[in-house]
C-alpha cells in the first residue's frame, strides 16, 4: 500500500478531480435553483468538443475555453428553456441532451476532420497550460530558483486553480450574496421567493446557465487539458460521478469539492493499481471493486446511512405562477 | 379525439427532431433527402432489412415497456441499462454452469466445471427465468431504497447502472473468460441453451440473421404489460399510485409495495433483453454489448406514450434508424451513424417538452383551448 501513496497519486488525484469539480459545481447551481441537472454529462461532451475543434483553428486554448463555455451556456439555454419554458420533465430532458451529444460531436468531427468520433491532435504548446508554464510565458523572470521544489504548486494545471477558486467564490456567493439567498430560496420554497418579488424563473435561467458554463470548462478540461483530442464518449461517465459527488457533498460547495477529491482519489488510484497491487495472497486487486466505491458511496449516502442528504425541496418541479 | 393527440404529439416531435437533424445534415455538406431516404429507406429490404430491423427492435420492446411500466407507477427507470447488463450475464452464467459443457483453453485443464447436465427444456426457461430475476432484482433495489429510505429512484438507478458494469465486467474477467482470450467475453454456453433463429421458421428468412425467438418473447411481453396494467389489480394500483399517490394510499393501496413491484416487475422486463442478447445472438455474454439500449427504451416509452402499443411501434421506428444508420455511414459524404444518437436525443427533448407545440397548434385551431 505505502509505494502506492505517492506524488503521482496526489497528482493524479488533483487531475482528475479538476473536471468533476467543475461539473459538479455547475449541477449544484441548477439543483440548487430547483432544476435537476442530469445532463451534466452532455455538457461536458458538448464543452470537450468544442474547445477541441476551435482550438485545432484558432491555435489557442483560451479561444478554445471561450467557446467551450459559449456551447455549454447554449446547450443549457436548451435546457432550461425545455425544463422552465415548456415545463418539461427535467430528468427526461436531461437524459435526451446526454444521448444528442453522444451523436452530435461525433457528427460533427466526421465531417469536420473526415475522422470517426475524434479531433485532430493539438500540439502541447497549444494545451491549456500548468500554472508554471502559463507564469513562465507571461513573465519568465518571476521564478526564483526555489520554484522545482515547489511542484505541487506549479505542476498542476491551470484550470485546477480556477476550480478551487470556483468552488470558494460558489460558497462565498451562496452563502453571503442577495443572489445566492435568491438562489437558495427559489429552489426550497419558490412560492415564498416569489411573493418576496424575486424572479423564480429568471433565477432558475441563471442557474442553469451557470452550470452549463461551469460543465463546458470542466469539458475543455478533458479534452484541450488532461488530453489533447476529442474522443468519443471521453466524459466515460464523470458527468454522473459529478452529480453523485453533489449529493455526496450534500449540494454544498466545500464539501462537494471534497467528494470530488475523495471520487479522483479512487479513480487514481484505479490507474496506478493496475497490475501492480497484489492482494496478500499474490492475486490482483480487481479495479472493478475501486471503481464501483463512488456508486455505492452515493447510494449508502442517498439512503441516510452516513448523515442525511437532503435535496432542495422543490427541485424537479416545474414553478407556476399563481393566477 | 384523445387518440388523435396522443398520436399528434409524438408525430409532430418525431417530424421536429427530422428537421433539427436535416438542417444538421445540410450544414455539413450533405443532402438531407438522400441521407433520410438511407436512414429509413434500408430496413424495408428482404429478408435482410427487415430482419434486422426486427432484431434491433427487440431490446428496445423490452427497455421501452421497462421504462413505461415504471412511468405508468410515477417512477423514471433510468437503471434499465444495468439491469439488462446484470440480466445477461446472469442467463449466460446459468447457460454455462448447467449446460453440461466444460470451458477448457486449448490445452489447458477445464475450469468451470459444470454443476449439472440439464435437458434443452430445462434449460432454456432456467435461463430465461435467470435473466427476468436478476434483472428484477437489480431492478427492486431502487425500489426498496425509495420505499424504505425516500432516496430518489433515479439517482439510484444511475448509480446501480455503473455498479452492474463493473461488477458483471469483473466475472467476466476474472471468473469467466476462457484465460488467454484477449476478448472480454465469456465462455460460450452450452448449444442446449440456444433458443432457435426464425430463420428456422421462416422460409427465405436465412438463419445467418440473428431475428430469434425472443422477438416472439417482446410480442408477448406488450400483451403482458398490456393486460397487467389494464385488466388486473396490481395494474391498477399501480397506476393509481402513479397517476395520485395520496388518494391511491387513501383508497388502502400500500406505496411502498407497489414502488418496489412496479420496479421490479420493470427490471424484469428490461432483464428480457439478456434473453434476446446471450440466448439468441451471441451464445455468450459479451461485455459493454448494449448500444445504450437502456437509455434509448426512455425515448421509446415516451414516444410511445407508455402504452405498450405505442412501445412496439416506437422501438421499430427506432429500429428502422438504427439499421439504416450503417447505410447513412457507408454511402454519404460526411455524414455518420452517429446521427441516429443525435436524432433519438432530440426526439426526447421534444417528446418531453411538447408543451411548445401547445401554442402553435391553438392558433391553428387544431386544439381546443381549454386543454392547456
Amino acid at each position: 500500500m505505502r509505494q502506492l501513496l505517492n506524488m503521482s497519486l496526489l497528482f493524479s488525484t488533483l487531475r482528475l478531480s479538476t473536471p468533476l469539480v467543475l461539473a459538479a459545481i455547475g449541477g449544484l447551481y441548477s439543483e440548487r435553483s430547483g432544476v435537476i441537472n442530469i445532463a451534466l454529462e452532455g455538457l461536458m461532451l458538448a464543452g470537450a468538443f468544442t474547445a477541441a475543434s476551435i482550438t485545432f483553428y484558432a491555435s489557442s486554448p483560451w479561444i478554445g475555453l471561450g467557446a467551450a463555455i459559449v456551447a455549454g451556456v447554449a446547450v443549457a439555454v436548451i435546457i432550461a428553456l425545455a425544463c422552465i419554458r415548456f415545463k418539461a420533465d427535467q430528468v427526461v430532458t436531461g437524459t435526451g441532451i446526454n444521448i444528442m451529444f453522444l451523436g452530435l460531436p461525433a457528427v460533427l468531427s466526421g465531417a469536420l476532420f473526415l475522422s470517426s468520433g475524434s479531433t485532430p491532435q493539438i500540439p502541447r504548446d497549444q494545451l491549456l497550460p500548468t500554472i508554471y508554464q502559463f507564469l513562465e510565458r507571461i513573465r519568465p523572470s518571476v521564478f526564483p530558483d526555489w520554484i522545482p521544489s515547489w511542484r505541487i504548486l506549479t505542476d498542476v494545471s491551470l484550470i485546477t486553480l480556477i476550480a478551487l477558486l470556483v468552488v470558494l467564490f460558489t460558497a462565498y456567493v451562496l452563502n453571503r450574496t442577495p443572489f445566492g439567498l435568491r438562489l437558495r430560496a427559489v429552489g426550497e420554497n419558490p412560492e415564498a421567493a416569489d411573493a418576496a418579488g424575486v424572479s423564480v424563473n429568471k433565477i432558475r435561467y441563471l442557474g442553469v446557465i451557470l452550470s452549463g458554463a461551469l460543465a463546458g470548462i470542466g469539458g475543455a478540461y478533458l479534452s484541450i487539458g488532461q488530453s489533447s483530442l476529442f474522443t468519443r464518449n471521453m466524459t466515460a461517465g464523470r458527468g454522473f460521478i459529478a452529480l453523485a459527488a453533489l449529493i455526496f457533498g450534500k449540494w454544498r460547495p466545500v464539501q462537494t469539492m471534497l467528494a470530488c477529491l475523495l471520487f479522483g482519489f479512487a479513480d487514481a488510484l484505479t490507474i496506478q493499481m493496475q497490475g501492480v497491487a497484489k492482494l496478500p495472497s499474490g492475486e490482483d486487486i480487481p479495479v472493478q471493486f475501486i471503481q464501483m466505491i463512488p456508486y455505492v458511496v452515493t447510494i449508502i449516502v442517498l439512503a441516510g446511512f452516513i448523515g442525511q442528504s437532503r435535496a432542495p425541496k422543490a427541485i424537479g418541479i416545474p414553478y407556476e405562477k399563481e393566477r | 379525439m384523445k387518440l388523435l393527440r396522443e398520436i399528434l404529439f409524438p408525430l409532430i416531435a418525431v417530424v421536429a427532431a427530422f428537421i433539427v437533424g436535416g438542417i444538421v445534415v445540410l450544414l455539413i455538406g450533405d443532402s438531407p433527402i438522400q441521407t433520410y431516404k438511407l436512414l429509413i429507406g434500408s430496413a424495408f429490404s428482404w429478408p435482410d432489412g427487415i430482419g434486422y430491423t426486427l432484431f434491433l427492435a427487440t431490446p428496445l420492446i423490452f427497455t421501452g415497456l421497462a421504462v413505461a411500466v415504471a412511468f405508468r407507477c410515477g417512477l423514471l427507470n433510468i437503471g434499465a441499462e444495468g439491469q439488462l447488463y446484470v440480466a445477461a450475464f446472469a442467463a449466460a452464467w446459468v447457460g454455462i454452469k448447467f449446460g453440461g459443457v466444460a470451458v477448457a483453453a486449448p490445452g489447458a485443464p477445464p475450469i468451470n466445471t459444470p454443476y449439472a447436465n440439464l435437458p434443452m427444456l430445462i434449460l432454456v426457461p432456467l435461463c430465461c427465468i435467470a435473466a427476468v430475476g436478476a434483472g428484477a432484482i437489480w431492478g427492486g433495489i431502487p425500489g426498496l431504497l425509495k420505499a424504505k429510505f425516500g432516496s430518489h429512484e433515479v439517482i439510484n438507478t444511475i448509480m446501480l447502472n455503473f455498479i452492474a458494469v463493473a461488477l458483471v465486467s469483473y466475472f467476466t474477467q476474472y471468473h469467466y473468460k476462457i484465460p488467454g482470450d484477449a476478448i472480454m467475453q465469456s465462455a460460450e454456453i452450452s448449444p442446449k441453451a440456444h433458443i432457435a433463429r426464425l430463420g428456422k421458421f421462416i422460409p427465405g428468412l436465412p438463419e445467418r440473421i440473428p431475428l430469434n425467438l425472443a422477438f416472439i418473447l417482446a410480442i408477448l411481453a406488450c400483451i403482458f404489460v398490456y393486460v397487467l396494467l389494464w385488466k388486473t389489480k396490481w395494474g391498477y394500483e399501480i397506476r393509481a399510485t402513479g397517476q395520485n399517490p395520496s388518494a391511491a394510499e387513501y383508497g388502502g393501496i400500500s406505496i411502498r409495495k407497489q414502488i418496489i413491484l412496479a420496479m421490479a416487475i420493470s427490471g424484469g422486463l428490461a432483464g428480457m433483453v439478456g434473453i434476446n442478447e446471450v440466448l439468441g445472438y451471441r451464445y455468450r455474454y459479451y461485455d459493454g454489448f448494449s448500444a445504450n439500449y437502456g437509455f434509448v427504451g426512455i425515448a421509446v416509452a415516451l414516444l410511445g406514450r407508455n402504452h405498450p402499443v405505442g412501445v412496439f411501434i416506437a422501438a421499430m421506428l427506432f429500429a428502422i434508424l438504427l439499421r439504416g444508420g450503417i447505410f447513412v455511414d457507408a454511402f454519404t459524404m460526411h455524414v455518420s451513424k452517429d446521427i441516429v444518437d443525435m436524432l433519438q436525443g432530440i426526439v426526447i427533448v421534444f417528446v418531453a417538452a411538447e408543451a411548445m407545440f401547445r401554442g402553435p397548434l391553438k392558433k391553428f385551431g387544431l386544439m381546443k383551448k381549454a386543454k392547456v
